[in-house]
């Protein structure tokens, strides 16, 4: 197998365990990821959460070693605050998102195969013709935070800055489950 | 291997599968978690089979190599990995409108389908401004401790607790 070819097999068998993890989460429902939206069903939350632990955690352990990329996004809060806010109308509008959707087409969901997946491809279409004048304009900066990640800056074993943080995740979980959520 | 027919498992399973998931991926491919991406790559291959020039001109679309990549088969893969997995435990059903919105809203499916098309334009538009999405951003980002992906996962869940509470009510 040329090496493009294995990265490309890589890719689809990532997916495959990833889509298979979210149906089994029940995250490739409007009804839970809607639901989550409208603080009555937690899922969707306690699955990012313990994800988040379990990968921060994971990368601390081999970021050291040189095993595993810290890849951070280029931009600043202030375009992550506007795109964020957009996505999560878009989010809630349509009630999946573009990992999601995907798991809800294999899912069976027709208005995730019709309406979502042509909503999104032009989104980004739009996004496109936009970006032009959007950077023109000025509105496309980047702040201090542009790729910055807290792991190129720990002096030392990231273990103790994410140990103490991922027991602060998950008391917050702890706190949800006794609090009945 | 019951534990594959059953419909549900904990989030918390979930959450610890996906998180050495996206573990193993950045081991094996150096490469975490992601899915906005790819929909603006196949939008760009799409919009090139009609109109070369202006993709080829577009300044975003140039720093992009818009080819079946990594990230492509990813979403692809989601696809057929939740498929079998509803199949394994007859969790698959085809469904138009979905139950909440069906009961709650509407059960019109052309007004399903207009409103998850304008959902999916501030989506497509969104992921691009802010960079990522909730793979992206929400697990990838986050767990690499970056600000900027931190305060872009708590604007999605703003903006869409919002917009939930419009449709549905308090």
């Amino acid at each position: 197998m040329t090496k493009n070819n294995r990265t490309l097999m890589q890719g689809l068998i990532i997916g495959i365990l990833f889509g298979f993890f979210l149906q089994k989460g029940g995250v490739t429902k409007y009804d839970v990821i809607v639901g989550q939206l409208r603080l009555i069903d937690f899922t969707v939350i306690k699955i990012i959460l313990t994800a988040i632990v379990v990968s921060m955690l994971g990368i601390s352990y081999f970021y050291p070693k040189d095993m595993v990329p810290v890849k951070t996004k280029a931009g600043s809060i202030k375009n992550a605050t506007i795109g964020g806010l957009l996505f999560g109308v878009g989010f809630g509008l349509l009630g999946y998102c573009p990992g999601t959707i995907a798991g809800a087409i294999g899912n069976g969901y027709i208005d995730a195969v019709t309406g979502g997946l042509i909503g999104i491809v032009l989104g980004t279409m739009i996004y496109a013709m936009m970006y032009g004048k959007l950077k023109e304009k000025g509105v496309l900066t980047q702040d201090k935070y542009s790729e910055y990640s807290l792991f190129h800056h720990i002096k030392g074993s990231p273990f103790k800055v994410t140990i103490p943080f991922g027991a602060l995740i998950m008391a917050v979980l702890l706190f949800m489950e006794i609090g009945g959520l | 291997m019951d534990f594959l027919m059953l419909e549900r498992w904990s989030p918390y399973v979930v959450g610890i599968l996906i998180g050495l998931l996206n573990v193993g991926s950045l081991l094996v491919s150096k490469k975490p978690l992601g899915a906005s991406t790819s929909f603006m790559k196949l939008g760009g291959i799409i919009y090139r089979s009609f109109d070369k020039e202006k993709v080829q001109n577009n300044e975003y679309y140039q720093k992009n190599e818009l080819k079946l990549d990594w990230g492509m088969m990813l979403v692809l893969g989601i696809i057929i990995g939740a498929f079998v997995s509803a199949m394994l435990s007859g969790d698959f059903s085809l469904t138009a409108v979905p139950e909440m919105w069906a009961s709650e809203v509407s059960g019109s499916f052309m007004l399903r389908f207009a409103s998850a098309v304008v959902g999916g334009i501030f989506l497509g538009v969104g992921a691009r401004w802010a960079g990522g999405c909730t793979s992206g951003h929400g697990i990838s980002g986050t767990s690499f401790l970056s600000v900027i992906s931190w305060v872009a996962g708590i604007a999605f869940f703003i903006g869409g607790i919002a917009v939930a509470f419009l449709i549905y009510g308090m």
